[in-house]
């Protein structure tokens, strides 16, 4: 079992006070806080091994080149990718899809083809959909969402056809915590030939991902969700699919050979990463999967599951809270609404109990409006937490309701 | 009365979330449509998803009455309610200038000769330090400047 008191110690961000109370953080959905390990690897790469990476070929060139590849492979094997090659870097989880929508999108889709997608997307799995349908005229097809929070699949099944180009689809429900299964989707979207992106923004970080073994042809993360730095993502693509695809965006380090005439691309990744990467950031990310490793998926699991039910049981206890959702499969995070209290006036409100959530419509604004919300409260869970924390929260809770006087 | 209000850090809660503030959201006065409205716009904050409408009727330049609709949080709603109670029978150049007074209110630190024009939405005053909510506090003017101006797009606080 995992010992969360001694892993917050990690984290120095958690030790420290807000309002004079101990902080107390369930916000890790939104930006996971960064255990000292990686603090330390980025301030590592700027001490000692700074330069730019695949250029020079003086000394501390050749060092940041070799650890900013031994960082690729790190991740590679984080998420069982076959070939390190199919790592490629970028800001986040938002410009990785955009990534596939522009390159794999301009190359592949067409006027009247199909997207599919699904009501409980986050903003980023849906713009840039929307954008390219704009561009080529195809159709955006969603997935509806049932009462309990899980995806309709046979719905789904329905919209399969031979006119999908692609299904996107997200790994974990950011607003509500469904975890879909994804490997069933991969399985029956493949049956019709149906190429599939997962938004792993919000699964990367609860439980292991082997990419081959889910056979997803593309999967994007962002390193801030786990624990690593920001500015920094991953688009996995199988290397059939990042061969056939254009470049994203032109410039340094993309290039085989440039003239006015024509130009020849680099092999992948290198072909998808114009310009000088963030390195350090990089640095930090291979930093956040070792941490993760150390303390291990399986502990991880077992953890968050059991603070899960414990904060769904403590949640339940407060009058007139209701949990939104009731999914199959549910990652650590609970969205709630209190009845005659506005989300944003418990945020504030919590806060002063230096309790930190998030409020609002959680950049999945289809998915309230299904449930005819305008905004939930979110507490978010991660491998820092604790019991306590729950009771900090449920305590707040309480406060707040005294002073609606409800 | 619960024990809470004496907590020390909750102190300065109690500025915010005044007594009258707490009523106006929760019994919102002229909370609902206005047939012979004039004028009316639209006001949404992205950031939260908030959306209010306001209505007004105005009759040689003078607002003769308004009305909101909409949901948000305690703070926009209080403010909206204050609002209205604050322009009604007010010219629209009183009213542009009460929004202007209101404005320093709120996000300026000093106080100013204007605030005694302000009345009763003075205690709307402790939202300046909660800068992430200033903008609950200050959509409902915007839909008022809005309204005023007959724009048919919604007004937005991230504009």
């Amino acid at each position: 079992m995992l010992d969360a008191k001694a892993i917050k110690k990690d984290f120095p961000a958690l030790n420290q006070q807000v309002h004079g109370k101990d902080l107390v953080y369930l916000d890790s959905a939104a930006s996971a806080q960064k255990p000292q390990a990686v603090i330390d690897a980025i301030v590592e790469v700027y001490r000692k091994d700074y330069s730019n990476v695949h250029r020079g070929v003086h000394t501390l060139s050749e060092r940041a080149t070799r650890h900013f590849e031994a960082a690729r492979e790190t991740i590679s094997r984080f998420i069982g990718a076959q070939d390190s090659r199919e790592i490629i870097f970028v800001r986040g989880t938002t410009e990785a899809i955009n990534l596939v929508a522009h390159s794999y999108g301009r190359h592949c889709i067409k006027k009247d083809d199909e997207i599919i997608i699904s009501e409980m997307e986050h903003h980023s799995n849906i713009i840039p959909w929307q954008l390219l349908c704009e561009q080529t005229g195809a159709i955006l097809r969603i997935i509806p969402v049932t009462n309990s929070g899980d995806l309709d699949e046979t719905a789904f099944k329905k919209l399969c056809s031979s006119r999908t180009k692609l299904l996107a689809i997200t790994h974990v429900s950011n607003a509500i915590g469904t975890i879909n299964p994804i490997k069933a989707l991969i399985a029956e979207a493949h049956r019709h030939n149906i190429p599939v992106l997962i938004d792993g923004a919000q699964g990367i970080m609860h439980q292991r991902v082997d990419v081959q073994d889910l056979d997803c042809d593309f999967y994007a993360f962002s390193g801030h969700k786990l624990y690593g730095p920001t500015g920094i993502g991953v688009l996995y693509g199988k290397t059939k699919w990042l061969e056939a695809m254009p470049p994203y965006q032109g410039g340094g380090e993309m290039i085989n050979q440039v003239s006015f005439e024509k130009t020849t691309y680099a092999n992948i990744p290198h072909k998808f990463e114009a310009g000088t990467p963030d390195i350090a950031s990089v640095a930090g990310l291979s930093a956040a999967c070792n941490y993760i490793q150390q303390v291990g998926f399986e502990a991880i699991h077992q953890h968050e599951n059991a603070l899960l039910h414990y904060a769904t049981e403590a949640l339940m206890t407060v009058p007139e809270l209701r949990i939104i959702g009731n999914p199959t499969e549910r990652a650590p995070l609970l969205s709630f609404t209190v009845e005659h209290i506005h989300a944003h006036d418990l945020g504030t409100i919590l806060d002063h109990a230096g309790v930190a959530i998030r409020t609002g419509h959680h950049c999945a604004m289809p998915l309230m409006k299904r449930y005819g919300l305008a905004a939930t409260a979110r507490a978010s869970l991660a491998i820092y937490n604790t019991q306590h924390d729950i009771d900090v929260l449920v305590e707040g809770l309480h406060k707040a309701r005294g002073i609606f006087k409800r | 009365m619960n024990d809470y209000q004496h907590s020390d850090s909750f102190d300065n809660l109690f500025e915010l979330y005044q007594e009258v503030i707490i009523d106006h959201s929760q019994h919102p006065h002229h909370f609902g449509a206005l047939p012979q409205a004039t004028h009316h716009a639209e006001g949404v904050n992205p950031l939260c998803g908030d959306t209010l409408t306001l209505y007004l009727k105005i009759e040689n330049a003078v607002i003769r009455d308004a009305a909101f609709q909409g949901h948000g949080c305690a703070i926009s709603t209080a403010s909206a309610s204050l609002l209205t109670d604050s322009i009604i029978g007010k010219s629209i150049d009183e009213a542009k200038r009460l929004f202007e007074a209101f404005h320093q209110l709120i996000t300026s630190e000093k106080e100013t000769a204007a605030d005694n024009m302000l009345g009763k939405l003075i205690i709307l005053a402790g939202v300046k330090n909660y800068p992430a909510r200033v903008k609950c506090a200050t959509l409902a003017w915007h839909t008022l400047q809005a309204a005023l101006r007959q724009d048919a797009q919604p007004v937005t606080t991230e504009a």
